[in-house]
């Protein structure tokens, strides 16, 4: 099903009603952030929009299986929504025995003018993106607001994929749309000026969420696949309504070269296998063909971003047969064109282990030196986790023991703690047959 | 009834005398217990919760200041304790004896060598909400 179908309102040519083996989550989820902005245009009121469109999403979810899909969904879905709009605002009328929000009642059906055309629904879910990763908000709020506002994801599978209780989230949900209301944002597109700026920060939360779904940063669980699946669909929704940004693209290739690795990163019992030692035939190869092909295009463009030289990066790890095929020599430039850019520690600390690579373990911790007084790292295990690896390079095992032992002191991720006693062991053994 | 399990670790010295020490199929031994127990306690659908602590160095006690109840930090917890709570679990079980047998599994989770280390586990009853007719 294309996007096209989506835009038409009429989903389904091959035959209306038939939801297929998935039922009609992807087609809600696609049209969640349409459905919301239509009603928030109509009504405009954000807070409670949100809570109709997921009333409405769950009517569908429960009726659609079993009478078939409406002709025209998304219609359907605002006609619903905007029921329950005006019923919760005849409530609040009769409690408050004041007009709070000004509306517009149509009689009569109140769904065609929600759907003037494609135009309007894409750039409802740009809104959307921009609203939810608005600077009054933190990181965990924008996050919870974007998954919900405009991944259509409910407040308990958003609740589990965080593992905290749903009446939490839902508090965490709630204050993020009051906070919205009170910034006064309109619900409209950000002028030139403040564009970039506000794409920035939608880029930073679409790959908090990936991020969070890749490496969890708590808990026993390596990877949350859900959530890493849930960001690559929004960023790839995201690049369809803004094809010509290359950082957007940028993003979207670096999510599906490093999720085509997922499989490959841990071992039975949940445990990191590294990259070097990975068996790269269970890495995604349709995955790295797209990200590979999406990142050429993109660099061919010009304009060249961070997102961009980490997924350039991230292509050039895939697209080595073996680890030792891997192209360091290129990694190590690109790790110095992203450190110019974007200085920061844990950029020098990964242009290092590049700069083993290429020209030896010393080059590498000559490197790392200057790390011990950066106070963004403030003790930062990946420093003592990468000195140890430069110095099990070098040969030099007890030092090496050394910094596993103290790096896996210090990390907050069971499985990496793990990992790095287990390194620090093995290093031991090696140190004891000399 | 639900209890929560706690587990203990001596303070001094883990990367010296404790698991930092072991043999690396010891550690694998000990890390695939660990894993199993967690989803043994889900299958049977006793486990309400399991998480490891990051370990004690970065712990720090804070206090609220006399009067102006702003955070007064200091390092912890008390340098005199002998062991640190490494994590815990929250199980919920029918009985205490069905509890008593689970923590003696996790005190029994293969050690150096692969000798169970048979470690002190704490319990205690997770208290409930009170009777409806109170």
């Amino acid at each position: 099903m294309s996007d096209a179908d989506l835009d038409r309102g009429d989903f389904d040519a091959a035959g209306a009603g038939d939801l297929g083996d998935t039922g009609p989550e992807p087609l809600l989820r696609t049209l969640a952030p349409q459905v919301l902005g239509a009603v928030i245009r109509r009504f405009g009121d954000f807070a409670s929009a949100e809570d109709a469109v997921q009333e409405a999403l769950l009517a569908a979810a429960m009726q659609w299986p079993e009478r078939g899909v409406p002709e025209h969904p998304r219609a359907w879905l605002i006609q619903v929504a905007s029921r329950r709009m005006t019923d919760h605002v005849r409530r609040e009328i009769a409690r408050r025995r004041r007009e709070t929000v000004v509306f517009e009642q149509q009689r009569g059906d109140l769904a065609p003018a929600a759907d003037r055309d494609a135009a309007t629904a894409h750039d409802d879910t740009l809104i959307l993106l921009f609203m939810c990763a608005h600077p009054a908000l933190g990181e965990h709020a924008a996050i919870a607001l974007t998954l919900r506002a405009v991944g259509g994801l409910t407040t308990a599978e958003i609740a589990s994929a965080f593992l905290v209780p749903e009446s939490t989230m839902a508090q965490r949900i709630s204050r993020a749309k009051q906070a919205i209301r009170k910034s006064g944002v309109p619900f409209s597109l950000p002028g030139d000026a403040e564009r970039a700026g506000r794409l920035t920060a939608v880029l930073h939360v679409l790959y908090l969420i990936f991020s969070e779904g890749y490496v969890s940063s708590a808990g026993a669980m390596l990877t949350r696949a859900d959530l890493a699946a849930e960001a690559i669909r929004l960023t790839r929704a995201l690049q369809h309504l803004l094809p010509h940004d290359p950082e957007v693209a940028g993003l979207l290739a670096l999510m599906l070269l490093t999720d085509a690795r997922r499989e490959a990163r841990t071992g039975e019992q949940g445990e990191l296998i590294p990259l070097a030692e990975q068996d790269r035939s269970r890495w995604n190869h349709a995955a790295i063909e797209e990200g590979v092909a999406l990142i050429t295009a993109t660099l061919a463009r010009g304009a060249v971003g961070p997102y961009q030289l980490q997924a350039a990066i991230a292509a050039l790890h895939d697209e080595a047969a073996r680890a030792e095929d891997t192209d360091w020599p290129q990694i190590l430039a690109l790790y110095g064109l992203l450190e110019r850019m974007t200085p920061n520690p844990m950029i020098t600390l990964n242009r290092a282990i590049a700069a083993a690579m290429v020209d030896g373990p010393a080059a590498g911790l000559a490197m790392v030196d200057p790390l011990d007084t950066d106070t963004r790292l403030g003790g930062h295990y990946r420093l003592d986790a990468v000195r140890a690896h430069l110095h099990e390079m070098a040969g030099d095992l007890a030092a090496a023991r050394g910094h596993y032992l103290a790096a896996a002191g210090k990390t907050a991720s069971i499985p990496e703690r793990n990992y790095l006693t287990t390194k620090a062991a093995m290093v031991a053994e090696r140190l004891a047959d000399r | 009834m639900k209890f929560m399990m706690m587990m203990h670790a001596p303070r001094t010295g883990w990367q010296d005398a404790g698991i930092g020490t072991w043999p690396t199929a010891d550690i694998r031994a000990h890390i695939g217990f660990m894993v199993r127990i967690n989803q043994e306690l889900t299958a049977s659908g006793e486990l309400v919760d399991a998480q490891g602590l990051a370990l004690p160095q970065d712990a720090r006690i804070v206090r609220a200041a006399a009067g102006s109840g702003e955070p007064v930090v200091t390092d912890g917890p008390f340098a005199e304790a002998k062991e640190f709570l490494a994590g815990f679990w929250i199980i919920d079980v029918e009985s205490p004896a069905r509890a008593h047998q689970i923590a003696a599994r996790i005190s029994a989770a293969p050690g150096k060598g692969g000798v169970p280390m048979n470690m002190p586990i704490e319990l205690r009853q997770v208290m409930s909400r009170p009777p409806e007719d109170l």
